[in-house]
C-alpha cells in the first residue's frame, strides 16, 4: 500500500516540477524565476522524502536537511541582490 | 499495523497533493503576490504531512524511531515566511505600479524598503560605521 502511495506521489511531484519549470521559463520578472526556483527546491525536497520512505532508508534525509538550507540561502541570496545591488555588504 | 500503513498512505497522498497545489498556483495564478500564495502552502502542509508520515513509517513499522524529521520541519516552517517577504520586498522595489497604490504607513518614517528610516544617533552601530 505504501509502495502504490510512493509512486502516486513521484508521479505528482514530477508533474508539479513540470509546472514550475514552466515558471521558471516564461516568468516575465526576474523574481517570478526566483519564486519558481525556490518551489522546485521545496518539490525537490518532497521527492527526497518519498524515495527515503519508498526504499527504507533513513538515509536520504541528510540530503533534505542540506537541500532545505542551501535554498533558503539561495533565495535570500538572489533577492539581497536584487534589493541592495550587493550580497554581502 | 495496517491502520499504519493506511494513515501513513493518506499523508503520503495529501503530501504530494499540496506540493501539486502549489506547483499550479505557481504555474496558473495572474500575478506575482497572487503566486507567493502557492509555494507557502506547499512547504507547510506538504512538507509536512510528508515528513509525519515518514516519521509514523520508520516509528511503526521499521521500529526504529528518528527525529531528523522533526529537524527539517522546523527548519522549513521558520524559513518559508522569510523566503516569502524577501520576494515580496524585492517586487515592492522592482515594480512601479505597486509603490503607486501602496497605502500611507502613518508615521514619520515611509516604507521600509523604499526610504530607510534615519539613523539612530545613540546607536553604537550607526555611529561606528558612520565613520570612514
Amino acid at each position: 500500500m505504501i509502495e502504490t502511495a510512493c509512486i502516486i506521489a513521484t508521479t505528482a511531484i514530477a508533474v508539479a516540477s513540470l509546472l514550475t519549470l514552466y515558471r521558471l521559463v516564461r516568468g516575465p520578472d526576474v523574481l517570478d524565476r526566483i519564486l519558481a526556483l525556490d518551489t522546485l527546491v521545496i518539490n525537490t525536497i518532497g521527492l527526497i522524502v518519498v524515495i527515503g520512505l519508498w526504499f527504507r532508508t533513513t538515509m536520504y534525509f541528510e540530503a533534505a536537511l542540506l537541500f532545505a538550507m542551501v535554498g533558503f540561502v539561495t533565495t535570500v541570496a538572489l533577492c539581497k541582490y536584487l534589493l541592495r545591488g550587493n550580497v554581502i555588504e | 499495523m495496517v491502520i499504519a500503513e493506511i494513515v501513513i498512505s493518506l499523508l503520503i497522498l495529501v503530501g504530494a497533493f499540496f506540493l501539486f497545489v502549489g506547483s499550479l498556483g505557481l504555474a496558473k495564478l495572474p500575478d506575482l503576490m497572487r503566486r507567493l500564495h502557492g509555494p507557502t502552502k506547499a512547504t507547510t502542509l506538504g512538507i509536512g504531512s510528508m515528513l509525519i508520515a515518514s516519521m509514523l513509517y520508520f516509528w511503526a513499522v521499521e521500529g526504529n524511531p528518528s527525529i531528523h524529521e522533526l529537524l527539517i520541519t522546523l527548519f522549513l516552517f521558520l524559513t518559508a515566511p522569510v523566503t516569502a517577504q524577501m520576494i515580496a520586498k524585492a517586487h515592492i522595489l522592482h515594480e512601479k505600479r505597486e509603490r503607486e497604490v501602496l497605502p500611507d504607513t502613518g508615521r514619520p518614517v515611509g516604507w521600509a524598503t523604499l526610504d530607510a528610516a534615519k539613523a539612530d544617533e545613540r546607536s553604537e552601530v550607526t555611529r561606528t560605521s558612520s565613520i570612514p
